[in-house]
């Protein structure tokens, strides 16, 4: 049955895969080869700002690869700390997501049925407002005259104002404050599909809670913390407006670094020899999530 | 599981979870009927910087400019998206499928940084060579808002379809309905849900896209998110408090009006005995 259905979209069916196919094609994939290209050229100033890659003259071609980039890369200690330091934040901030995220998303994957949906809206419902917002809204809580700190002095704990805002404290908060719903979000799908009788059949058999979560709950929820993890930790090593509006100088990150390279620099090689390998830092994560999210977007026919 | 359980750790961090996510957005807005000007200092209730807000001539303008992007990049979404999610769902296994699976997950995940580069490249090359984009601005930040947003759709659309029941996409073609006319008149009505929430959820992800917005604009086309940041850059301002105190209202009140109406849709196809 199911076979005739697809045999019998014979020009529709090219139709529906070629649109999309040739529109990503276009629009995602080729773009990558493009970066590739400018980040193997030299800067110059011109525009666009940098020399062609292939040159013909006197009847032959030349094509100049220019590896001066990379090498600029790994020889500044600036862009190596940038992108251990977007790693190393990248790296906490999932952590905390998924300390934080899990117990919520169990919690309400146990709520009665009817107050799940609910709750779930309540979850997302601050990723569905102004992500800029939100941060934005940690700039007036942290800052030195900020509703903490006077919070804080009122109640007598500290004498002067704790420097919170532009440190990398304020980033931490405000990437695991902004990332957190998109781990509640797959950990709540898989753990709301988990058979309660296992937890029961644990129960029966003498297992103490603790421990059946352990052998029990969290295995079978592994592909949630995969997706949900992947979903933070490769945004975040990217990411570029927390910590321009919460992080300090000595915040480094690679999106900030990337962005500067670009709109400040004018430097377009070397910004696109910083996303290329950015891109291959993350080439395994995000085939990591790639894994969860098709195999849960597909049926098998 | 016994009643003591209700007040369980993960309870607990359910509710303070809560409040850590809708906290600051509370004092927000409050904030945004501050009198004074200094953001943090309370100086009484006034609704003034509302006024303000409606008379900045730069954020209506940029307003009407997302508002156009998010709806037309929205609704390329939902069709591109929705072809997708068909192909992965209802197609089998082949070479195409596992290209196009590889090249509609990767972008939920993609840091903007990287796409909005790309693309910005990709545009620059196709202007240099095909004469288009002539200049950048609205059409291409719809071209880039429209392509990550069909991920979005994708995901939610391809949930939907996984759930139908195939047998009456099949009544239908063995009645003779082409597959054209079946994905019209059987498959789009009972997958609408999941295509309008696939459409608001891309709207709201293009009124909100700073980053690929930044890289793929050009002169005249500056987006609502644009303007914010270049002015929550010099730090904080009670008339971005007021801007945020509606986008929330607003924002809360759609998703209250859809879980509303999908609420009461669900109640009535359920059989009366229920």
């Amino acid at each position: 049955m199911k076979r005739s259905l697809t045999f019998r979209l014979p020009k529709g069916k090219y139709w529906t895969i070629g649109l999309p196919y040739f529109w990503l094609l276009l629009f995602f994939a080729l773009p990558f080869a493009i970066v590739l290209k400018i980040s193997l050229s030299t800067a110059a100033i011109s525009i666009p700002p940098y020399e062609s890659l292939a040159s013909y003259a006197d009847e032959s071609l030349q094509i100049m690869l220019n590896l001066g980039n990379y090498l600029l890369i790994f020889e500044d200690s600036l862009y190596v700390q940038a992108y251990l330091g977007s790693l190393k934040m990248a790296f906490i901030t999932t952590l905390g997501c998924l300390l934080i995220g899990y117990p919520m998303a169990y919690a309400i994957a146990r709520a009665p049925k009817k107050n799940q949906g609910v709750l779930i809206l309540l979850v997302m419902l601050p990723s569905w407002t102004s992500f800029l917002i939100r941060v934005y809204a940690w700039m007036g809580l942290l800052s030195n005259n900020g509703v903490i700190n006077n919070f804080l002095m009122w109640l007598g704990v500290i004498s002067e104002p704790i420097q919170m805002l532009n440190t990398n404290f304020a980033v931490y908060i405000g990437i695991i404050y902004t990332y957190l719903p998109f781990m509640i979000l797959p950990l709540y799908a898989t753990l709301s599909q988990l058979d309660g009788s296992l937890l029961e059949a644990a129960s029966d058999l003498g297992s103490r809670s603790l421990n059946t979560f352990w052998k029990v709950t969290l295995p079978l929820s592994k592909g949630g913390v995969i997706a949900g993890s992947m979903l933070v930790f490769i945004p975040v090593v990217g990411e570029f407006v927390i910590p321009e509006l919460l992080g300090g100088p000595d915040s480094l990150m690679i999106g900030k670094v990337l962005w500067q390279e670009f709109f400040n620099n004018r430097d377009w090689p070397v910004a696109s020899a910083l996303a290329i390998i950015m891109l291959g830092l993350l080439i395994i994560p995000i085939t990591l999530f790639h894994r969860y999210q098709a195999k849960s977007m597909e049926s098998d026919l | 599981m016994s009643r003591l359980s209700k007040l369980s750790f993960s309870t607990i961090m359910l509710w303070a979870g809560m409040f850590f996510l809708y906290a600051p957005m509370l004092i927000l807005v409050i904030y945004s009927f501050n009198e004074s000007k200094l953001v943090t200092v309370w100086g009484g209730f006034s609704p003034k910087w509302y006024g303000e807000l409606f008379r900045d001539q730069q954020i209506l303008d940029a307003v009407w400019t997302s508002l156009k992007v998010a709806f037309f990049a929205s609704t390329m979404a939902v069709v591109l998206g929705t072809m997708a999610a068909f192909v992965m769902t209802r197609f089998k296994r082949s070479w195409g499928k596992i290209t196009l699976s590889n090249m509609i997950t990767a972008p939920l995940v993609m840091p903007e940084v990287i796409t909005g580069l790309s693309l910005l490249l990709l545009f620059i090359h196709m202007a240099d060579l095909f004469g288009w984009p002539k200049e950048r601005g609205m059409m291409t930040v719809w071209i880039a808002h429209s392509t990550f947003c069909a991920s979005y759709v994708a995901v939610v659309v391809s949930a939907r379809l996984r759930e139908l029941d195939l047998s009456i996409e099949e009544a239908a073609q063995d009645l003779g309905a082409t597959p054209l006319k079946t994905f019209f008149y059987i498959t789009v009505p009972m997958i609408s849900p999941s295509l309008a929430a696939g459409w608001l959820l891309s709207f709201s992800l293009s009124l909100d896209d700073l980053v690929i917005a930044s890289f793929t604009s050009g002169p005249g086309a500056t987006t609502l998110p644009m303007v914010v940041f270049s002015s929550v850059r010099m730090g904080v301002s009670p008339k971005i408090n007021a801007l945020a105190t509606l986008i929330i209202l607003t924002v809360s009140l759609i998703a209250f009006i859809c879980w509303y109406l999908a609420r009461r849709s669900e109640r009535k196809s359920l059989p009366p005995a229920m």
